[in-house]
């Protein structure tokens, strides 16, 4: 481990990479075993699924919207019919609110176990991947049973949900929330209690409080650094309105704040509790009524060819808040734009800040570390570079480069009207 | 030495080098089904070891363009003779181990060592930039855990020397005739236990598992020092693996359980050869599920400085503590 020498050379981590599930590339200036300086490379993953939206109608667009990301899919679903019926003036029954509500926790359950498992793959800590994939699969037979799908379950619906909560499924629920008060203790007292666990994360991948607020880091990993940041605590939506959410922060676990890995978590593990509550509050709680706004299909895409507007929802996906923005004009059928922003596109901000002085062995974990969906993030093709402290791209840059890109298309001082998408293909 | 016997020794070699390769290939199976059903899983069939290195054979062996093609090439067989030929300076059972003339535990660290150093030279000479950070890694281990285990081996030597015991102090042999637990006071055997641990705590780096295969962490590297090989030369590393598993554990257990079960069932030598050999690989297999599988089971993968210090200073130490009390005991 020659260091101090100011010699670096090239590593790449990724795009293919046994740590990583998903493409990115994070190019390491590394000296011996310390990274100096670390460029973030994403673009290997480009689907161009907003692109494809604008040939699709709203209820089209719910299974393309499905397919951003396989672990939040219904987090993307529900952001895209609440953006949908917050452009179309459609209200939501009760019942079909709190249905929704469940299975936003179901799947933060299964993508935080997922990741609690990965994260222990990633240090070499087999033995507890393979626990938290067996605990997973509880929460993957809830879903399967509730819906018939383990990961796309295809149950959303513009003003609605498409399955009902049947007795067996409530059975099945309550089963699972007393299964995993009692097993999921095991795997987190596994990982809190192991001495290598706590040697390799503590103190790795630290992104202060000011930074995170700086980078616009989102969900758990923000609150790993002590921001109190939950969508369903400030801005509450869906059945979150009769359900407290108070944020998960490593000061109330631990007492004190260090932004690590291992926050990050302990945040996720305990969020993992508070699902478990809300779910069950949400069980307690279910109204009766309809499921839908508009069970007849064509019926609603009448209606919705008919409806004009631009609309906007957010909710807190497993891993921060995803918003999706969507414009309807009267007449067309297709959606005319269609906006998401992922919560990995402002979390990846952080990476480059994660990385700095740390190890190469820690580069890994702490790309995990924001379990980052890369899917998700790259609606937009950007290339984030940070050689030194100034050069981190910033929400205004990100404006800025916006602008002018607008300006050079001249469609700045005009929004984008039926056909246009074709003619900007073109 | 006579011709006869020369040639015997040829003979006995090449057939225990094979049954040494084949054994450990089982033994990783065995390995890999307890760390699997340790996991809750089912694991892989016992062969799956030999598939795979069957598997290896029939693929193309690359040679990436930016390596050093002979050394690339040559790195693989180094280590793997030099990890067999420890084999032949074990003493199984009663059996006398074939090299046992010509060399002893001093020699036996050297080959590891320098089946180690020849997979360094293959990292190196792959031309990759993992490869190139498995072999600094793997550097980087090799100096930390010589130390407990140099220290391990002259106290043992040191009180088989003092206590009397017949043969040569650092033949392995002379380990395996007369137990030294039977021949130390009270302090010397808490000196041993020390010992036995500081050894234990070498067994996962000398064989490259968890949580001390950092030259070869997939998660991190891309198995590091291994990144680049492929095919024939790739079956050739994973049967050097194997087999420095089962020489270690062999070593150890010739060094800490000699115990034979012919002597203590009185059996007449024609079944006490036999009987003594087959106990003996049932004492490694148990040494390895202890010294390797739980532990690899057990924990997460240190990184490079943490497995430094720990050698250093935690390993070191207990060695220390044990070369101590059994220096006290023997110089009472």
């Amino acid at each position: 481990m020659a260091t101090g020498e100011g010699k670096t050379y090239k590593v790449p981590i990724g795009p293919v990479h046994v740590g990583l599930k998903e493409p990115i590339t994070a190019w390491l200036d590394v000296d011996g075993e310390r990274v100096v300086n670390a460029t973030i490379r994403p673009g290997a993953i480009h689907r161009g699924i907003e692109y494809m939206a604008r040939e699709r109608n709203p209820i089209q667009v719910i299974y393309l919207a499905e397919r951003i990301c396989g672990i939040c899919s219904f987090a993307h679903i529900t952001a895209f019919v609440r953006a949908v019926e917050d452009a179309a003036k459609i209200p939501v029954p009760l019942r079909a609110q709190y249905i929704r509500t469940i299975l936003l926790e179901l799947e933060r359950l299964h993508s935080h176990i997922l990741w609690a498992g990965v994260a222990c793959y990633t240090i070499g800590f087999d033995a507890a991947f393979h626990l938290g994939m067996q605990l997973r699969e509880q929460i993957m037979d809830v879903l399967e049973i509730m819906t018939g799908n383990r990961v796309n379950y295809g149950v959303g619906t513009v003003g609605g949900v498409r399955r009902d909560i049947t007795p067996a499924v409530a059975s099945a629920i309550h089963a699972m929330a007393n299964f995993y008060r009692i097993h999921f203790r095991t795997f987190v007292d596994a990982v809190f209690e192991d001495p290598v666990v706590k040697a390799r994360m503590r103190g790795v991948g630290v992104l202060s409080a000011e930074d995170a607020v700086r980078c616009c880091a989102l969900g758990p990993t923000a609150r790993g650094s002590g921001l109190r940041l939950d969508l369903r605590h400030s801005a509450p939506y869906e059945a979150y309105g009769d359900i407290v959410v108070k944020p998960v922060v490593p000061q109330d676990i631990f007492g004190e704040v260090h932004g690590d890995v291992f926050d990050r978590f302990a945040v996720r593990a305990l969020e993992v509790y508070q699902s478990l509550d809300i779910i069950e509050k949400a069980m307690e709680g279910l109204p009766e009524g309809d499921l839908m706004w508009e069970p007849k299909l064509p019926k609603l895409l009448a209606y919705l060819k008919q409806a004009e507007g631009e609309g906007f929802a957010a909710l807190e996906a497993p891993r921060g808040d995803d918003t999706h923005v969507v414009r309807l004009v009267k007449g067309d059928e297709n959606v005319t734009s269609w906006k998401v922003r992922a919560p990995t596109y402002s979390n990846a901000v952080s990476w480059p800040l994660m990385f700095r002085q740390q190890e190469l062995a820690d580069v890994p974990l702490i790309i995990n570390s924001i379990d980052p969906c890369i899917s998700c993030m790259e609606r937009v093709l950007t290339t984030d570079r940070s050689d030194g402290s100034s050069r981190v791209l910033e929400g205004k840059h990100l404006s800025d480069l916006c602008r002018a890109k607008s300006r050079a298309w001249g469609v700045a001082s005009d929004l984008p009207r039926t056909g246009t998408a074709r003619r900007m293909g073109a | 030495m006579s011709v006869a016997l020369f040639l015997f020794k040829i003979v006995a070699g090449v057939i225990l080098i094979k049954l040494s390769v084949l054994l450990a290939l089982g033994y990783e199976g065995v390995d890999r089904i307890i760390s699997a059903r340790m996991q809750n899983r089912v694991g892989p069939p016992l062969y799956q070891p030999f598939y795979d290195v069957l598997k290896l054979l029939g693929k193309e062996t690359i040679v990436p363009r930016r390596a050093l093609g002979w050394a690339f090439e040559g790195a693989p067989w180094l280590a793997a003779t030099a990890a067999a030929l420890v084999i032949l300076y074990v003493p199984m059972g009663s059996l006398p181990p074939v090299l046992g003339g010509e060399g002893d535990l001093i020699l036996v660290l050297y080959l590891f060592a320098l089946s180690a150093v020849a997979m360094v030279v293959g990292g190196f000479a792959s031309g990759s930039p993992y490869a190139n950070i498995g072999a600094q890694r793997e550097m980087t281990l090799m100096m930390s855990y010589e130390t407990p285990l140099a220290m391990v081996a002259c106290t043992l030597a040191w009180a088989a020397l003092h206590r009397g015991l017949p043969g040569a102090p650092f033949s392995l042999e002379t380990h395996m005739a007369t137990s030294l637990w039977s021949v130390l006071g009270g302090m010397g055997l808490c000196g041993m236990g020390l010992l036995l641990l500081a050894l234990l705590a070498v067994v996962p780096a000398e064989v490259g598992k968890v949580p001390m295969d950092i030259p070869e962490a997939k998660t991190e590297i891309l198995e590091g020092l291994i990144s680049e090989y492929s095919g024939r030369n790739l079956a050739l590393l994973k049967i050097t693996f194997a087999v420095r598993t089962l020489a270690m554990c062999a070593v150890l257990t010739s060094l800490f359980f000699p115990w034979s079960l012919g002597d203590a069932m009185a059996l007449p030598p024609y079944l006490a050869y036999p009987v003594d050999f087959v106990w003996f690989w049932v004492k490694v297999l148990l040494v390895q599920t202890v010294g390797v599988t739980l532990v690899r089971t057990a924990l997460g993968r240190y990184k490079i400085w943490q497995a430094s210090q720990f050698y250093w200073v935690q390993a070191a130490g207990i060695a220390l503590a044990g070369m101590l009390l059994i220096t006290l005991d023997v110089g009472l």
